[in-house]
């Protein structure tokens, strides 16, 4: 069509999909997330403005975008904007190589389980540029604190995501979803329930999200990381917090959960992935509202004495069978 | 000597460090919109001075639940946060936290006095008072004044409302019918 690759257009279209699906889901979870809160801790959430409060998020949004956008005098300008887009950039590019359908895949990858590891390690980029670029101690903390964890976390998170590639023999998402096609005994998460295991865990971890968002933590760390941005800067990292965590939920039923295939054969479509996703995403804010946040010390000891070794031994086992 | 301590601390505000530039596009309409945004979601700060952070706190919980007018997100930094409630007694040790956190809020910002402390000294405000600032407004403006000693859930609650009458020019909640007897 007027000589432009047809791959090209799949692309743009994938990309513009991805950039509207990030954005409904920014505010459906921050809707869900008060709303749960609210429920959880007995009193109704937002309630008046819109139908129950349904109105919320979008309101919010609006007024964070009308808010005065402040560069702190002794801060480095372009790191401290650059920050920001970094880490809401990367998330957009996570969507890629989902399959959320039996058609709805924006770019068939060969390897995109790699694609998707590479491009979620910029979040903790962008949380040491926003950290050192606001040039203040809080910032720099947390900062830290967030490098720390998620340098930790992404180890067994790559580990079990490597036994899983082990076991299915591709690093592609939609051949990997092919081979948990028909039952539900099909899924991988009866053949890799350590792993599956393991995997929920580093996802906390991964997206700083509570018991494990020491890199926010507001009783030590003002807000931590994001301490100085106001308006939008702040807005940005809060879409691209809940980005990842639509794509790590995503990630986790792609590859422990059947992806888009029903709990029997015939009735795959979309609406299961979205089925799965959306119960991961409940179980992530339930967590939040019900367990206190850890100590610094806990969370890596946990990391690095447990869920390191149960990786690597679950990865050799996974060896073992699939040699044997 | 406390009206002379007052005169000094007013200056503690720095000249000319809440302008703000004007719109670039001024639509009446879409200001107004924003204005309802606003309102709508105040955000306040983390920000407890004495007892009537107590009654904040009770105002966030489940019994009167703040959320249901979005104003729940207590914001623990300034720069995300919309309103500062003075919820308590200042000092005069505490007087330059209190401005400096306020200028480091973006605007457009407000200051909800909670309390007669904040309003006024309250209980302090006698002959041989050397400690507490007789009025939070006399180190930055104050929107709204919320009496009390300390005030009741609901009180803050309807401070909250005169806040969002205050930004957008009408009220939006019915007001409560007089309890007679």
């Amino acid at each position: 069509m007027f000589g432009i690759p047809m791959i090209l257009i799949n692309l743009v279209i994938a990309a513009v999909a991805a950039m509207i699906w990030l954005a409904l889901n920014a505010l459906v979870l921050v809707y869900c997330e008060r709303k749960f809160a609210g429920h959880i801790q007995r009193r109704p959430g937002p309630f008046e403005v819109g139908p129950h409060g349904a109105l919320q998020p979008l309101i919010d949004g609006l007024k964070l975008m009308s808010k005065q956008l402040l560069t702190p005098d002794n801060a480095d300008g372009f790191l401290f904007w650059l920050a920001p887009i970094l880490s809401m950039i990367p998330v957009m590019l996570l969507f890629m190589p989902i399959p959320y359908g039996p058609v709805l895949t924006g770019m068939e990858v060969n390897l995109g389980l790699l694609l998707i590891l590479a491009f979620s390690s910029f979040n903790g980029l962008a949380v040491i540029l926003a950290g050192w670029g606001s040039n203040n101690k809080w910032g720099v903390l947390g900062a830290a604190r967030a490098v720390a964890q998620t340098v930790a976390y992404e180890i067994p998170l790559l580990l079990t995501v490597l036994s899983i590639s082990f076991m299915t023999g591709t690093l592609n998402l939609s051949e990997i979803t092919a081979q948990q096609a028909g039952f539900i005994w099909d899924w991988n998460i009866w053949k890799q329930p350590l792993a599956f295991l393991i995997f929920i865990v580093a996802m906390f971890g991964e997206t700083n999200r509570a018991p494990f968002d020491l890199a926010e933590a507001e009783s030590e760390l003002t807000a931590g990381f994001h301490t100085e941005y106001s308006s939008m800067g702040f807005g940005l990292f809060f879409m691209a917090e809940y980005g990842y965590m639509v794509a790590m939920c995503s990630i986790c039923s792609v590859l422990f959960l059947g992806g888009f295939y029903g709990p029997f054969p015939g009735i795959e479509g979309w609406w299961w992935m979205l089925v799965k996703t959306y119960a991961l995403l409940f179980l992530m804010i339930w967590a939040r509202w019900t367990f206190p946040r850890v100590r610094f010390d806990q969370l890596l000891n946990l990391n690095w004495k447990w869920l390191l070794p149960l990786a690597t031994f679950n990865l050799l086992a996974t060896a073992l069978i699939m040699k044997l | 000597m406390a009206a002379q301590g007052s005169v000094v601390q007013k200056e503690m505000l720095t000249a000319g460090a809440h302008y703000m530039d004007p719109p670039i596009v001024n639509i009446q309409l879409a200001q107004d919109l924003l204005d309802v945004c606003r309102s709508m979601s105040l955000w306040p700060m983390t920000f407890g001075l004495a007892c009537c952070a107590i009654e904040m706190m009770a105002t966030g919980m489940a019994r009167f639940d703040m959320a249901r007018f979005g104003a729940e997100v207590f914001r623990p930094s300034p720069r995300q946060a919309d309103v500062m409630i003075v919820a308590g007694t200042v000092t005069k040790k505490m007087a330059p936290a209190v401005v400096r956190l306020y200028e480091q809020m973006p605007g457009p910002k407000w200051v909800i006095s909670m309390g007669n402390c904040a309003i006024s000294g309250g209980p302090f405000k006698i002959k041989d008072n050397y400690n507490v600032i007789e009025g939070v407004d006399t180190l930055i403006p104050v929107d709204v004044y919320v009496p009390g000693c300390p005030p009741r859930p609901e009180g803050l609650l309807e401070g909250f409302f005169q806040l969002q009458r205050l930004i957008t020019g009408k009220r939006w909640w019915p007001v409560a019918a007089e309890v007679k007897g």
